[in-house]
């Protein structure tokens, strides 16, 4: 007796340890494989060659465009004459006369540019260019006989760069360029340049306080209506498109997922086992549905642009047909794990079938039904911002726009925190519906299997 | 009690009948806005809805003509387009395995009971919000920019819109696990990361793997979008086939059926597994 239960107790005793190197071995060699596959891909995506083909210039580029902007004051060498404007655009030019406070003329006909911290550039009458500098001195270059001409020692200090034909001061005050034509000084300030008005517009420039209480700007209009006008048609940051923009994604992917489940919907009960007892109709059935969520949402864009063009109703059509079949799939399982007990209880009191529909099963189906509606449309905002971009509709074309010309940074950052925002206001939106709509029925047992993209 | 004459039969009847009419409002009122919002949507696209609706099949009649014509070269576009898918799969790979590890660290940092500055839960909520908010076309097109064409960026874009996506639905499964364990651990002595590592991950290890499973899935479909907008992959492939001349439209089908094949034995081989997941194995 004894005997043989300590040979099962060593029986047992070698199982388990062999269990726990067996379960050993597969715990280590988990992450071992993970290394392996992550050492492979380093390779295959020759992550090396990125190290150097990264623009890091690019990217100190972006991120100072994205919240500040530059003035520039521009001497031309030649006539002399001083034009001042914000990040050197010809079309936003301060008026004569308009300029700045820290650009002053000077009464010997040069020109003061003061920069912060003390800094200060002088555009002299008699031709040379003087960057005072609080803690090192008071640098002067010249054109003289087309070749930049400096008072810097040699070598220059890091912050400067000086060749015959350029002169480059790089300080945090402000920046200073200086080649044979034009002399030009960078001043940066923080915040996005005329986001509210343009620079031709009377009000730019002005507190608000001014707008709002003060007396009229413009003679012509009462403040606040000129503001806003001026604001709302903006030629620089477009406020007025933007906004439609942002209404076309949303109506894009409103549009797309109500019409999908307007179409899954009578298809979802031909799919359904116990509403539909035609065995070979839902396996058809099914298998459309497979195959429309198999064919991805990119192919249904490509093909459908092919119909109708580029354009928000292609946008609408590929969310339509890609979650038609999503919606199949949800609906006919919703459909199915129905209850028949109630269907039941309304048909024991003589209720015809119509009557068993709408008494038994649509209060059963309708919350389940329209909180994956409403999950999917969450989903869908997101994606449609993409296929607007591929498609060329709403916010997602006017973002790929703005940061395929790599410059417009500020307006990058400006719709991204759109797209932040109206994705959260409409989660928010779709949250609160849901709560009432299925109030009762638990929020988790009705969530799609996709989760939220 | 003498003041009230109305029957509890008539009052029942006058609230069924404001209910229906609200209800009949409403239904108006959505059917309004579906129909005016299609009519703008149409209004401002190049194609029209009705003229384009016949045309909805030329498309694929083309495309299934030219590849029949020339089915002989079907087998070698599909082989050429493998590299390319198999940098697609790896970019959503690597991505879907960054993004939960990611999303790891951030799930147990927002779960009330488990987080280890309690203060910081609402933080790292908002965090995962913003990362799931933005779309992964825009992080991928800021870093082409900075980094240049390739994988990587597409990678990281997705990488980071699933830390996001993945850290709330972990978040939601640590919520629901055992604090006994956790706090049977505690009173040994175990410091934070044992205690996650060995009470809480043993419990939700089924559940977050069936999740990550199904956004390997959503990343597949992802990393083709992006790819057509220049980040590498199959995307590419497909727009050059598209885009060249009239479209090369014989590579193009090709490519739509290593992508619908691709992408139905990925979601049957995850079905299968997350079942097994969920459901224990079949043992």
């Amino acid at each position: 007796m004894t005997a043989l239960s300590a040979a099962a107790g060593a029986d047992l005793e070698g199982r388990v340890l062999r269990g726990f190197r067996r379960r050993r071995l597969v715990a280590l060699s988990v992450p071992v494989l993970l290394l392996l596959y992550l050492a492979y891909v380093f390779v295959a995506f020759d992550v090396m060659g990125l190290s150097q083909r990264a623009r890091l210039d690019n990217a100190a580029i972006l991120v100072r465009d994205s919240w500040s902007h530059k003035v520039h004051v521009t001497q031309d060498l030649r006539n002399a004459a001083v034009s001042v404007s914000i990040e050197g655009n010809r079309r936003s030019t301060y008026r004569e006369g308009a300029w700045p406070g820290w650009v002053r003329p000077l009464p010997d006909g040069g020109t003061l540019v003061e920069l912060p911290d003390g800094h200060a550039v002088t555009f002299a009458a008699d031709g040379a260019i003087r960057f005072a500098i609080p803690d090192w001195g008071v640098l002067e270059a010249r054109v003289v006989e087309g070749e930049v001409v400096t008072n810097l020692p040699d070598p220059p200090p890091s912050w400067a760069n000086a060749s015959p034909s350029r002169l480059a001061v790089t300080l945090p005050a402000g920046r200073l360029t200086v080649t044979a034509g034009r002399a030009e000084v960078f001043r940066y300030f923080p915040g996005w340049e005329m986001f509210f008005f343009h620079i031709d517009s009377p009000y730019h420039g002005r507190p608000a306080a001014e707008i709002l209480w003060g007396g009229r700007i413009d003679p012509a209009r009462p403040n606040l209506a000129g503001a806003w006008r001026d604001f709302w048609t903006n030629p620089i940051w477009r406020h007025a498109d933007v906004a439609w923009a942002i209404w076309e994604t949303v109506l894009m992917a409103f549009l797309g997922t109500v019409g999908a489940a307007a179409v899954a919907l009578p298809l979802a009960f031909a799919a359904a086992r116990g509403v539909n007892p035609l065995g070979p109709v839902r396996f058809l059935v099914r298998r459309v549905f497979d195959f429309v969520r198999g064919v991805d949402a990119l192919i249904w864009t490509i093909a459908l642009s092919r119909a109708f063009g580029p354009g928000p109703l292609t946008g609408t059509l590929a969310i339509l047909v890609t979650d038609s079949g999503t919606f199949g799939k949800l609906f006919s399982e919703a459909l199915e794990n129905m209850d028949r007990k109630q269907v039941e209880g309304v048909a024991s009191t003589g209720a015809s079938p119509a009557m068993q529909w709408r008494w038994g099963v649509i209060p059963q189906v309708f919350p389940v039904l329209a909180s994956q509606v409403l999950y999917l449309f969450e989903s869908n905002v997101r994606s449609s911002t993409i296929i607007g971009a591929i498609v060329g509709g709403g916010i997602g074309l006017l973002l790929t726009q703005a940061i395929q010309t790599q410059g417009d940074w500020e307006k990058v950052t400006y719709y991204i925190v759109l797209i932040v925002v109206m994705v959260f206001a409409l989660d928010a939106a779709s949250g609160w519906l849901r709560a009432r709509i299925i109030h009762g029925a638990p929020d988790r047992a009705a969530r799609p299997r996709r989760p939220a993209a | 009690m003498a003041q009230t004459a109305v029957p509890p039969v008539e009052a029942y009847l006058a609230l069924v009948r404001r209910r229906r009419l609200m209800g009949a409002i409403l239904l108006a009122l959505f059917v309004v806005a579906l129909w005016s919002g299609f009519q703008t949507v149409n209004a401002r696209s190049a194609g029209g809805f009705w003229s384009g609706l016949p045309q909805i099949l030329d498309f694929p009649r083309n495309l299934v003509l030219e590849a029949w014509e020339r089915r002989d070269r079907m087998p070698g576009h599909m082989a050429r387009a493998v590299p390319a898918l198999i940098e697609t799969i790896n970019i959503a790979a690597v991505a879907t395995l960054a993004g939960a590890l990611m999303g790891m660290g951030l799930a147990l940092l927002s779960t009330r009971g488990l987080a280890p500055w309690p203060g910081g839960v609402a933080l790292f909520r908002r965090v995962m919000d913003v990362l799931r908010a933005v779309p992964e076309i825009v992080i991928a097109l800021i870093l082409i920019f900075v980094l240049g064409g390739g994988p990587v960026p597409a990678m990281i874009a997705i990488a980071l819109h699933t830390a996001g996506a993945l850290g709330k639905l972990f978040s939601e499964v640590a919520e629901a696990a055992d604090l006994r364990p956790v706090e049977g651990l505690a009173s040994t002595g175990a410091n934070w990361g044992q205690r996650m590592a060995l009470a809480v991950m043993p419990q939700v290890a089924p559940n977050w793997l069936s999740y990550g499973l199904l956004r390997f899935e959503i990343n597949i479909r992802a990393s083709a979008i992006l790819g057509f907008v220049g980040a590498g992959g199959i995307g590419y492939e497909l727009r050059n086939a598209m885009t060249f001349g009239q479209g090369r439209f014989d590579v193009a089908a090709a490519i739509f059926l290593v992508l619908f094949l691709t992408i139905v034995v990925v979601d049957q081989l995850s079905d299968r597994l997350r079942r097994r997941l969920t459901h224990g194995a079949a043992a």
